[in-house]
């Protein structure tokens, strides 16, 4: 039995109303703290980047240069970039970090960005059918309520594509390509109606990287343009493995749509904390994942500075002892492995035929979720 | 020394070229120029007018006078016209308009702000305890119709009260700077001698310039003023005879503009009076109105219209949309309504129920609204 359908829903209230209780706690508490923590990153992002692209231009300061380069993209994608975007900085009223104008060192664009993480993924989290994240990107089955089809097959060798390639395949996670290539349900026109604006941010994002630092460095091109592939790699295999390690750990819980019937905002609450899981670390591990080791906390608080998660964490855990609830978290290896376990096992047909997306929405039963424990 | 000069400017215009150059901009995307350069200087950048503090001075007890340096782009402004000023406060960046006192003239380059800290001013407060020389201000571009004209006006009357001095100022500083020929006449209303800014400064002038009359109004006679009490028809005759003649220029308290207003609407020459409102009027919206929902589109959020305006209404949704004046003169936040009906609280005026730019500071939703925020 899932850990949803425990709660009565005076415990889902409770839930809702003292998580809620931190939120307000921690918005009142806004200010010079978490201005000047951002600020000091975006400092350190920019020496990095400046740094990294000069050194990568002398040979014997290029491995070093790769080193902060790929730093700085990771910085300036998770704990910059994404949380600006989710807006956990607008309250400082400055365009630089405002959620509206911000936009990020990858292939994808804000626009798009806002549109499938911050208001599909955060809203519908691990709904199978809402949230694009939940059903692999597109490209992979993460879930045993997606039906199998001959080519998940591939899973294993197709999510290592996907992390090779994660900003690209981010940028066109928002055009649902599988509805083209696959299910058919999409014209090519209308795809390529939808892949205009994305083209125009990737070819700005690949002609800054691969021409024209490498022409900058005139006769050192070739190492230029080899150490931006790293960088690049680099950033996207970090991605996509913190990404992964939140939400497809074997423990975290996915939900079919029929929860969406009447949810309250104690119900989403414990969806986001039974669908998310975090990973153990150092203080610049959290740094370095965007703080989504604090995974659980960021998706309660999406739009809370993500610095003070760590902060708020003892206390979403207690909330989660005293309901009886998993607060799911492990070190990030364990967290990794158990995440390329569901990749292999969804690879083949479920076994267990208890998980069927229509057979639980028919039901209309809101207080049944898809429970993906094997 | 010339030669330096030129060559510096030479280097400046070169570097602004290449910096401002396609190739610069693709190499800094998606960030921009101006994120890379604040790294080596706080006030570089392309775009943004920012300025360095370089003095502060404490006039009166209340006031405080700031110095700035402006980066290259600022356009330079009229004697008369406002800025925006952008400060960030516990970490929150905060707008307000403030007049330039100085003269369009001055050989430096640098503006003076003068802001008097009220008990309930935020920024002015901050400016007033906090601002150290050296540190870094953004800055809008000049802004406001309250401006003296290019052709200037042969006889010339400024009248002002309270900290409503600094756009007069920067009239009266510039006049004197260009030797003009006309009389001009300064009338400045102010509680006591010891809060009037620019004292010192106002008596040298017109004791150097015989065509300049300085005429002080403070509240009790006994404090050694030219004139004494609030602003009325008498005194204002019996101290400026000739004021129909002149082009007047005001800036002061609402309760004193009022006044003045009406003088000059009763004689009939209102298109010789030109002003600056200062200080917000108080808001009041009537209660009938309060009704529907306020929808924030691009936020996705929605508040009950609790008949305050909308940029209140925003905020308590816990939206930050820009915002300066907060009392409809400064255009910050402006934006786009999609749908709905609004008061301005200003006029009373209702708007049309279509798409179009409104001042949300002087807004109020009648029935439901919907914004582009």
């Amino acid at each position: 039995m899932s850990n949803y359908s425990k709660l009565t829903p005076e415990q889902f209230q409770a839930i809702g109303q003292e998580l809620d209780a931190i939120r307000n706690e921690v918005t009142a508490d806004l200010g010079e703290r978490d201005a000047n923590y951002i600020r000091t990153l975006v400092k350190r992002q920019r020496q990095l980047e400046v740094g990294g692209r000069v050194m990568m231009m002398i040979p014997p300061t290029w491995p070093l240069g790769v080193i902060a380069l790929s730093a700085s993209k990771i910085l300036d994608n998770m704990e910059i970039g994404h949380n600006i975007m989710h807006g956990q900085y607008d309250f400082m009223g400055d365009k630089a970090y405002s959620s509206q104008t911000f936009d990020w060192d990858s292939a994808d664009t804000a626009k798009n960005w806002k549109q499938t993480h911050n208001y599909e993924h955060h809203t519908f989290t691990n709904i199978i059918g809402k949230d694009h994240d939940a059903t692999g990107y597109g490209i992979l089955r993460t879930s045993d309520a997606q039906p199998w089809e001959p080519r998940f097959l591939f899973n294993a060798p197709l999510n290592l594509l996907l992390a090779t390639f994660f900003q690209h395949f981010v940028a066109v996670q928002n055009l649902h390509l599988e509805e083209v290539l696959i299910y058919k349900t999409k014209t090519k026109a209308q795809l390529k109606e939808e892949f205009k604006p994305v083209w125009k941010k990737m070819k700005k994002q690949l002609v800054k990287d691969y021409v024209l630092f490498p022409l900058l460095a005139g006769p050192f091109a070739p190492l230029v343009f080899v150490g931006n592939v790293a960088a690049n790699l680099a950033r996207n295999y970090w991605a996509h493995i913190v990404i992964f390690n939140g939400h497809f750990p074997e423990e975290v819980e996915q939900f079919p749509e029929s929860v969406l019937e009447n949810e309250s905002r104690g119900h989403w609450y414990v969806r986001q904390l039974l669908g998310s899981a975090n990973f153990s670390g150092g203080k610049l591990m959290h740094i370095m994942s965007g703080n989504l080791s604090f995974q659980i906390e960021h998706h309660l608080f999406p739009d809370l500075p993500a610095h003070r998660y760590a902060e708020i964490s003892p206390r979403v855990k207690a909330i989660c002892e005293k309901y009886g609830l998993p607060y799911n978290t492990g070190p990030f290896v364990k967290q990794a492995l158990s995440t390329w376990k569901r990749i292999l096992r969804l690879s083949l047909p479920s076994r267990t035929a208890k998980v069927n997306l229509a057979a639980a929405s028919a039901a209309n039963d809101a207080q049944e979720p898809l429970a993906t424990a094997a | 020394m010339i030669s330096t000069a030129t060559s510096n400017t030479v280097l400046k215009t070169g570097l602004r070229r290449v910096l401002g150059s396609r190739l610069v901009a693709n190499l800094a995307t998606p960030h921009g120029v101006d994120h890379y350069l604040e790294q080596f200087n706080p006030t570089w950048s392309l775009h943004e007018v920012r300025a360095a503090v370089t003095a502060v001075r404490h006039d009166t007890a209340d006031s405080v006078t700031l110095t700035l340096r402006p980066n290259g782009n600022w356009q330079g402004f009229k004697a008369g016209q406002f800025v925006r000023l952008s400060v960030q406060i516990d970490g929150v960046r905060r707008t307000r308009c403030y007049s330039p006192a100085n003269s369009v003239h001055a050989a430096d380059g640098q503006i003076e702000l003068t802001a008097k800290a009220h008990a309930a001013g935020f920024v002015s407060k901050y400016l007033h305890d906090m601002v150290r020389p050296g540190m870094v201000v953004t800055l809008s571009q000049a802004d406001g119709s309250f401006a003296l004209p290019d052709q200037r006006p042969g006889r010339v009357l400024l009248i002002s009260g309270g900290s409503g001095i600094t756009p007069v100022m920067s009239m009266l500083r510039t006049l004197c700077d260009e030797g003009h020929q006309g009389r001009i006449t300064f009338l400045h209303y102010s509680n006591a001698a010891r809060d009037v800014i620019y004292a010192a400064e106002l008596a040298q002038i017109a004791a150097r310039y015989p065509n300049v009359e300085l005429l002080r109004a403070y509240a009790s006679a006994d404090q050694g003023g030219e004139l004494s009490g609030r602003f009325s028809r008498e005194q204002l005759l019996k101290a400026v005879p000739d004021y129909a003649d002149a082009q007047a220029f005001l800036c002061g308290p609402p309760g004193m503009m009022k006044a003045v207003q009406e003088v000059w609407a009763e004689d009939g020459i209102a298109d010789r009076l030109h002003l600056e409102h200062f200080t917000a009027a108080p808001i009041v919206a009537a209660a009938g109105d309060a009704g529907g929902e306020v929808r924030f589109v691009k936020s996705e959020r929605l508040a009950t219209n609790n008949g305050a305006t909308l940029l209140d209404q925003a905020e308590a949704a816990g939206l930050r949309p820009e915002s300066g004046c907060r009392m409809g003169i400064c255009k910050t936040c402006t934006c786009r309504k999609v749908s709905g009906q609004v008061r301005d609280v200003r006029t009373g005026a209702l708007s049309t129920g279509g798409d179009e730019e409104i001042q949300i500071c002087v807004s109020v939703p009648v029935g439901t609204v919907t914004l582009d925020l």
